[in-house]
């Protein structure tokens, strides 16, 4: 009797978040990324809210591509770190920017190496995105950055490099950026049905387990069910 | 009726040529590949996570877990990285060192791919010729930092220890016996008509195209672009030495082939160089006790066997981890072109094109 009494309500504890999960995921995607990123993360005190980005100093030598894409692309900022330069344009016109950099006869950029983008969460455009490029007739590099909003799209650049196609792809795995007129935006490093994006800052280091990227209380509960059961 | 339509099949994830655990997803008609699709992630680690919740010295461990066929290059790409951040002097004999290690790394690097790419196109001799002299280097490291695969032989700001007495002139007998070995290689692959047939005019690509592909590394210089960021962007002792970039003209994989042949043959130039001049003095800068690099971030390249392995670190100034760290994996970049590379050709040449773009699926995955 007491076995009985006892394993009737031993079940329904784990069971219960189980067909909530199914339930949330479909929808997920759209609807749950937001709000999970907008109210369950609490950061830091300390949390950093972006890069320095230091502006370069009076005396630099602004090369010649970079005043012509201020003039091209209004709102362009400009930033010099440890010799590399780093244009900052506005999320509307990234494509531009990017046309320009690769066309204009002093930039030449024809060579992205690399695409990447970085979480800073307590800021309203919360991500960074990094375009690495470099001329392979000039053979020099310069940085373009793009401050994007969680959900707010920016325009792939894929038609100018195609090298962007796996590297968008990839941030777009990693930290959800929304790329649109991208060709084939599918995950890439992770599952196809995986929730959540791993790198973002809010996203925990231990993996997600099953429910915690939609529901930590849930999958707290359902770990300590669990542990439970494992000592019985 | 006969049905006409496309067959799919599915190449790996578990295939002996793949390099890894990759999957490729074919669509046939016939024998000819129509499109591929390439799937990856089944060794996705998550090391760029994982780095962000390390401290900057343990990152060198796990850089090695990247391209682990050519661990010493990750380290060496990582430690610059951060001294750029510090903006720290390294020493010109930790200079020369790295230089060493990187080239005889590619060799072995070059040597395990002349050996698998052999194999899978059916040249078996070359394997185990190329396994051998691999053989020769792994022990030469294992004499400097005691491992043979995953070294984590750099620290930040120079080297964990000098070389050991006599390693210099180990090193020098190596090239030696190298030397040689290099032609007995190219005598097995260079005029066998089944090579020729089975690579020549294989995956061409221009040297536009893969540009624009981001490829890197000798399957971009076989396409005849010069980009070679020892040379262009130079690092290590890379500035002193004197070397050349060897390119193709037909940007297909008879010429990437012929690329990285005369990349070991250059690489032990490069070696005889850095061993002979090598200086005296210290091995590590002046490196702060507590690695703190001051809020910022920077992008830094260097040239990995397999193409530009680049590494983009943002740090936060205040932890003593890096708030953001990137890898720019040249496996990854150069698998993107996979898709461009097989179309077309026969389901047999999707093996050669995996092997001549030269993969490790530990860094496309990462």
């Amino acid at each position: 009797m007491a076995d009985e009494s006892e394993k009737p309500p031993t079940p329904p504890a784990p069971a219960a978040p189980k067909p909530a999960a199914p339930a949330a995921r479909p929808a997920a995607p759209a609807a749950a990324k937001p709000a999970a990123g907008g109210e369950a993360h609490v950061p830091k005190a300390a949390a950093p809210t972006g890069p320095p980005d230091p502006p370069p100093p009076a005396d630099a030598v602004i090369p010649a591509f970079i005043t012509s894409l201020q003039k091209v692309v209004p709102g362009t900022m400009l930033s010099l770190y440890l010799g590399d330069w780093t244009v900052i344009v506005p999320a509307s016109h990234v494509v531009e920017a990017a046309l320009h950099l690769r066309d204009v006869p002093e930039g030449a950029f024809d060579y992205c190496s690399d695409l990447t983008a970085t979480d800073w969460p307590p800021r309203p455009e919360r991500f960074d995105v990094i375009y690495c490029l470099y001329s392979t007739r000039h053979r020099h590099r310069v940085r373009m950055k793009v401050r994007v909003a969680e959900n707010q799209p920016l325009a792939s650049v894929t038609g100018v490099w195609t090298a962007a196609n796996w590297l968008e792809r990839e941030v777009y795995d990693m930290f959800g950026v929304n790329f649109t007129g991208h060709p084939d935006r599918r995950r890439i490093l992770m599952p196809d049905d995986w929730q959540g994006y791993p790198q973002r800052k809010d996203y925990p280091l231990e993996g997600p387990g099953e429910l915690l990227m939609e529901n930590p209380i849930d999958w707290l509960k359902l770990r300590q069910a669990r542990d439970e059961a494992d000592i019985e | 009726m006969f049905d006409t339509s496309e067959l799919v099949i599915n190449m790996g994830p578990q295939h002996p040529s793949t390099h890894g655990v990759l999957r490729v997803v074919l669509r046939l008609d016939g024998e000819k590949v129509v499109d591929a699709d390439v799937i990856m992630g089944y060794l996705h680690r998550g090391i760029e996570k994982l780095s962000e919740n390390r401290n900057w010295t343990q990152i060198i461990l796990l850089t090695d877990r990247m391209d682990y066929v050519a661990a010493a290059t990750s380290n060496v790409g990582y430690c610059e990285t951060v001294e750029k951040l510090l903006q720290l002097e390294v020493p010109r004999r930790a200079r020369y060192v790295r230089t060493i290690l990187c080239e005889l790394q590619r060799i072995a690097s070059h040597c395990l791919w002349v050996g698998t790419h052999a194999m899978d196109i059916g040249a078996m001799t070359v394997f185990l010729y190329a396994f051998r002299e691999r053989e020769l280097i792994l022990d030469l490291f294992e004499e400097f930092c005691g491992a043979r695969l995953t070294y984590n032989s750099m620290r930040i700001g120079g080297l964990p220890l000098d070389i050991p007495p006599g390693w210099d002139k180990k090193v020098l007998e190596f090239c030696k016996i190298m030397d040689g070995k290099v032609d007995e290689y190219e005598t097995l692959l260079t005029h066998n008509r089944i090579w020729l047939e089975r690579t020549k005019g294989i995956g061409v690509i221009s040297g536009a195209e893969a540009t624009a592909l981001g490829m890197c590394g000798p399957t971009l210089r076989g396409s005849g672009v010069a980009r070679d960021v020892r040379k262009d962007e130079p690092y290590a002792a890379y500035d002193e030495m004197e070397f050349d970039v060897p390119i193709g003209t037909a940007g297909d994989t008879y010429d990437r082939y012929l690329v990285r042949m005369e990349e070991f043959r250059q690489s032990l130039r490069i070696i005889r160089q850095a061993t002979e001049g090598l200086p005296e003095g210290p091995i590590v800068g002046k490196v702060p006790r507590l690695i703190k690099p001051a809020a910022g971030e920077t992008y830094h390249a260097i040239e990995s066997p397999k193409g530009e392995l680049g590494y983009f670190i943002v740090s936060d100034g205040k932890s003593t981890n890096p708030y953001r760290f990137r890898v720019r994996p040249p496996s990854f970049c150069n698998l993107q072109a996979l898709p461009r590379l097989v179309r077309g050709h026969l389901v047999a040449d999707v093996v050669a094109l995996i092997g001549s773009i030269d993969i490790v699926s530990g860094e496309v995955d990462r």
